[in-house]
């Protein structure tokens, strides 16, 4: 009889013991856990993408509705569901900056910068964009 | 006075049983022993039957990586005494088919891994009076560390991609892929690249990264992969902005 199952490239054999992934892999460790609730984390930087665009909305639509989507933003739903979204939004940009060293390469002349160097990059970069941000805010 | 630990060793003889279980021996140790010299008492003195694999005992041959209290690890260079009082599990490579006992089957990485054509490509070789193709140590350094990989495949074992998903080609082929891409003598990145740039290559990677925890000899297959996916976006922009010809 010809064998059709296959594992990856394996031909099927008939003695071979093949286990399956357990549903529940993403608990096995504390690493595969983070690895998947950074991998969640984007619905949520998603939340604050569509939060926004909400509010710029509200904001054209003239003073009344911005008044409403403040009251509405107040509500203690719509709160917890932004404090949420605002440790995992941070969660995201701390594990999206140690990832980064990993996967860029950057040179000076003929060195190699450390990766320490391009990941204290990434929390400058950071802390000027938020200091750019508050001075709008906080000065207007 | 040597101390004793417990070990307890996944067996599955498919003559016998089509799962696999638990048998539990009491080893003497030493500190300076591993693992694998525990695997060894045990096939010497105790049960001749147990099987698995090992060759050079120092790190070199990648062929004695097995599952270390739920951690892939080469057997060599993992010591009992670290383990104390014990039991300590030894199960096979996890994401590979058992063969029996503590051997899996490792063709589909064997397969896989000749697809990347991990050697030198050249479009058209010197001939031998134009002589050696000569490379700086900056040269050397560009990929280096990516070919200290043993192909011991524990990064496979580490990667619940492979394990979800065992077409996708893992993080040591890609790894020695880019070892043979940043080689300055190499030609064959663009050959490399129709293998690799496939859903079930670079692109099937999600960067746990736990392939670069595990590897023994510091390859960093998650840094490879995700540089190669950078190379990869590059190029594809500079293909849809500049096609060659125009």
């Amino acid at each position: 009889m010809e064998q059709t199952h296959t594992y990856g490239d394996t031909p099927y054999h008939p003695r071979w013991l093949r286990r399956r992934v357990s549903t529940y892999w993403w608990l096995w460790k504390p690493a595969y856990l983070r690895f998947i609730l950074r991998e969640g984390s984007c619905m949520f930087v998603g939340w604050f993408t569509v939060y926004l665009l909400l509010l710029l909305a509200a904001l054209l639509e003239g003073p009344l509705a911005y008044e409403l989507f403040l009251a509405w933003s107040a509500t203690p739903a719509v709160l917890i569901v932004n404090v949420v979204t605002l440790g995992f939004v941070v969660f995201h940009a701390i594990t999206f900056f140690q990832a980064a060293p990993q996967a860029m390469v950057v040179r000076l002349g003929r060195a190699r910068v450390a990766p320490q160097t391009v990941l204290l990059g990434h929390y400058a970069g950071w802390v000027v964009v938020s200091a750019v941000v508050a001075f709008f805010l906080l000065g207007a | 006075m040597a101390q004793r630990i417990r070990l307890q060793i996944a067996r599955y003889r498919p003559e016998q049983e089509s799962e696999a279980t638990f048998d539990e021996y009491e080893v003497p140790y030493t500190k300076e022993m591993a693992v694998l010299d525990g695997l060894n008492f045990v096939k010497d003195r105790l049960d001749g039957t147990l099987a698995y694999r090992w060759s050079c005992r120092m790190g070199i041959c990648g062929s004695c990586g097995m599952t270390v209290n739920g951690e892939p690890k080469l057997t060599c260079a993992t010591f009992l005494g670290d383990y104390a009082p014990g039991p300590l599990r030894v199960e096979p490579l996890r994401n590979f088919p058992v063969i029996r006992d503590l051997i899996v089957d490792i063709g589909d990485f064997m397969r896989k891994l000749v697809r990347v054509k991990p050697w030198i490509v050249r479009s058209a070789e010197k001939p031998i009076a134009g002589g050696e193709y000569l490379q700086t140590p900056e040269q050397l350094e560009e990929y280096k560390p990516f070919s200290m990989c043993i192909n011991c495949m524990l990064c496979y074992s580490a990667c619940p991609i492979y394990g979800l998903d065992p077409k996708f080609i893992g993080p040591a082929a890609i790894a020695l892929a880019q070892r043979y891409n940043l080689d300055n003598r190499d030609e064959g990145s663009a050959d490399r690249m129709e293998v690799l740039s496939e859903h079930e290559g670079i692109w099937g990677c999600t960067f746990v990264g736990e392939c670069t925890k595990v590897c023994p000899k510091h390859v960093d297959p998650a840094g490879a992969i995700q540089r190669y996916k950078l190379t990869a976006a590059i190029d594809s922009m500079k293909a849809f902005f500049a096609p060659r010809g125009a």
